[in-house]
């Protein structure tokens, strides 16, 4: 690994690495059974930079912003060393955003150059609101020929030849602006610097190396925070291998791993639940002799692992559930939403540890990560080293909000002097989480202090930025919050959205105001929609500007209702 | 591309089997995700059986943003 306290920038730090392992193999894609692209760092370096020379062309230089939207791809990886290594800061958007939200948070970061998938440039350009766009280039990738692309530029065609010019960094200039959520009203960017990324990358890599040889499965987006230090700089860093599939259909997840002998992985729960039940499956389909045997040889692996995991011998006493991801897998890292621990326990006593940690953007990818020294289902782990955590306010349980200090803690919020000031206080960010240490060191989390629910699918929603949906909703007023939030379960389980509806005077509830509710609930993304509806008694608080005193209106609520009076959509 | 009336009943069919619901239980404008109580990932092996079945390969993104049968059925429809 390279000794990243000799480093300023990550464009540095990659630039050295490409040098250092130029044989190894860096990056693997594939396309459901196909390989697309095996590149070593030799010819990474071959193929970013003459696209750097052509960004430098194009008057791309220091702090200039450039916005990434694009699946998990060779292309996307390249484009961002590009980026750095011209100085530049990028601004990973998520591509399952609609085209309408793209074009927000394009505006909102001030991005001035774009690098983005066909398909998702079609629909942006479509979009009403792209005449408004500021942008000064975009790059295409995989556009048919002759396609027209409404003023963009083909990626594969826009190289130059001759040496680009290197512009490095200082630690504390900005490297990332990426979006925690909030795409509605308040878009929350967290700007991130190269102290944070290179800090962070030490962290975790202190406790879960890579090395050349080591491959690691990308699946979650690269635009998010775990991916990009994972699956991006943390590999390259080592000198080893990142590979990315372009589908998430199951079968082929399942068949990545067997094919190039996965080493990591990072899933959301949804995705390890989906493996277990696969697995779960298979062991039914065996005959009773088979089962019981497997079983037994379960049990015996769980009854030697209890203080530490033993690699070797778990992959021998089990080795066709080993095999069956191929073999060389060491661990899956997970978090950001509830994981039940009986998943994870699951896959422990398999041999196979599930690493379960706990992060948000603003403080870098993850705060604590299980150590397994011991393994613990029931923990989000320990402070990573280098992160300073704090629980805030404790209560008779020794439960408060946890806030973290550190070198990953992100600089601001972009253009939120405001939000900036509640969030970071002295130095401190305030999470919003509420969490609380056991005697072993290691945070337990209780559910939220802030009005956010986060997905099984590790996306973070903020009931404020889907109320617009239900505009004009025939009903005097309504609000939405997080269930949790509205009634504090001490877990975290059980996460969703509710619709309080107002009704007018006289008013009743009506099955036709049912229906539009459901049909405006389909138009969200499913993982944006509420979960049930609740109908309040007393009009709004409200603040002399008409806003929403969300809080107070959650203690009437919390007062007269509990969560069994939610009604199901 | 407006899906034909086969090709969604096909759909319709294989979802049924599938995830064995009773066929009468699923209408073309129906949510899957929670007509048939599914997750995305769920919904993407639903996707690989329709394209066994029609004989096509959709990208994943084609499959974004879609929750009911009929559109789905039009996204099919358009590979055919």
């Amino acid at each position: 690994m390279l000794n990243l306290d000799q480093y300023t920038c990550l464009g540095e730090a990659l630039r050295d690495a490409l040098d250092r392992w130029p044989n190894e193999t860096c990056l693997i894609e594939a396309d459901r059974d196909r390989e697309k692209t095996r590149l070593t760092y030799s010819d990474f370096k071959e193929v970013a930079l003459p696209l750097a020379r052509a960004l430098e062309d194009a008057e791309f230089g220091s702090d200039d912003r450039a916005a990434i939207i694009m699946s998990n791809q060779s292309k996307w990886l390249i484009s961002a060393y590009a980026v750095f290594y011209r100085g530049g800061v990028l601004v990973p958007l998520d591509y399952k955003l609609t085209a309408a939200e793209h074009l927000q948070l394009l505006t909102h970061s001030k991005a001035k150059f774009l690098i983005v998938e066909y398909y998702l440039w079609r629909a942006i350009a479509q979009s009403p609101e792209f005449k408004n766009h500021k942008l000064k280039k975009v790059l295409v990738t995989e556009a048919p020929l002759g396609a027209d692309l409404a003023g963009a530029h083909r990626w594969e065609d826009f190289r130059r030849k001759g040496d680009p010019g290197f512009i490095p960094r200082e630690r504390e200039d900005v490297a990332c602006i990426v979006y925690s959520s909030g795409t509605g009203g308040r878009p929350k960017g967290c700007v991130l610097t190269h102290e944070n990324y290179l800090e962070q990358c030490k962290s975790l890599t202190a406790w879960y190396p890579f090395w050349p040889g080591v491959r690691y499965l990308s699946i979650l987006p690269t635009n998010h925070a775990i991916d990009f230090m994972v699956g991006f700089i943390g590999p390259f860093v080592c000198g080893a291998c990142v590979v990315h599939l372009r589908t998430l259909r199951p079968e082929f997840v399942r068949d990545a791993f067997v094919r190039y002998k996965i080493t990591y992985v990072a899933l959301v729960p949804m995705i390890l639940k989906n493996l277990e039940r696969g697995l779960r499956a298979k062991f039914d389909e065996l005959s009773a002799g088979k089962r019981f045997f497997l079983y037994r040889m379960i049990a015996l692996n769980k009854a030697l692992t209890r203080k530490q995991p033993k690699v070797g011998f778990s992959r021998k006493l089990l080795s066709q559930v080993h095999q069956g991801f191929g073999g060389e897998l060491r661990a899956m890292f997970t978090g950001g939403a509830f994981v039940e621990p009986s998943t994870l326990q699951f896959f422990y006593d398999l041999g196979i540890p599930v690493a379960n940690g706990y992060g948000l953007t603003e403080a870098g990818t993850s705060l604590t990560l299980n150590d397994l020294k011991p393994f613990r289902a029931d923990t989000v782990g320990k402070p990573l080293p280098g992160v300073e955590l704090r629980i805030l306010n404790p209560d008779s349980d020794n439960i408060g909000e946890v806030a973290v200090h550190g070198k990953t803690v992100m600089s601001h919020y972009l253009d939120d002097p405001e939000l900036t000031a509640q969030t970071i206080v002295d130095g401190w960010l305030v999470t919003g989480d509420l969490g609380r240490f056991d005697g072993n060191g290691h945070l337990q989390l209780f559910g939220r202090k802030k009005n956010m629910i986060v997905t099984e699918g590790g996306k973070n929603i903020y009931p404020e930025d889907i109320e617009n949906a239900f505009d004009g909703l025939p009903v005097k007023e309504y609000c939405i919050f997080a269930a949790n939030y509205l009634w504090p379960a001490k877990s975290l389980g059980r996460e969703m959205l509710v619709l309080l509806l107002r009704l007018e005077p006289n008013q009743e509830f009506a099955d036709a105001l049912k229906q539009e509710i459901i049909l405006r609930n389909r138009r969200l993304p499913d993982f944006k929609r509420v979960g049930g509806y609740l109908l309040c008694a007393k009009d709004f608080p409200r603040t002399a500007s008409m806003k929403i005193k969300r809080n107070e209106l959650a203690e009437d609520v919390r007062k007269v209702l509990g969560r069994a009076a939610v009604v199901e959509l | 591309m407006t899906a034909s009336k086969q090709t969604l009943e096909e759909i319709l069919n294989l979802a049924a089997a599938h995830f064995k619901v009773p066929r009468e239980k699923l209408t073309p404008d129906d949510d899957f995700f929670k007509t048939l109580g599914i997750d995305s990932l769920q919904a993407l092996d639903l996707l690989t059986r329709l394209e066994h079945h029609f004989h096509i390969e959709l990208p994943d993104y084609e499959l974004q943003g879609v929750s009911d049968f009929r559109t789905l059925a039009d996204r099919i429809q358009a590979r055919l």
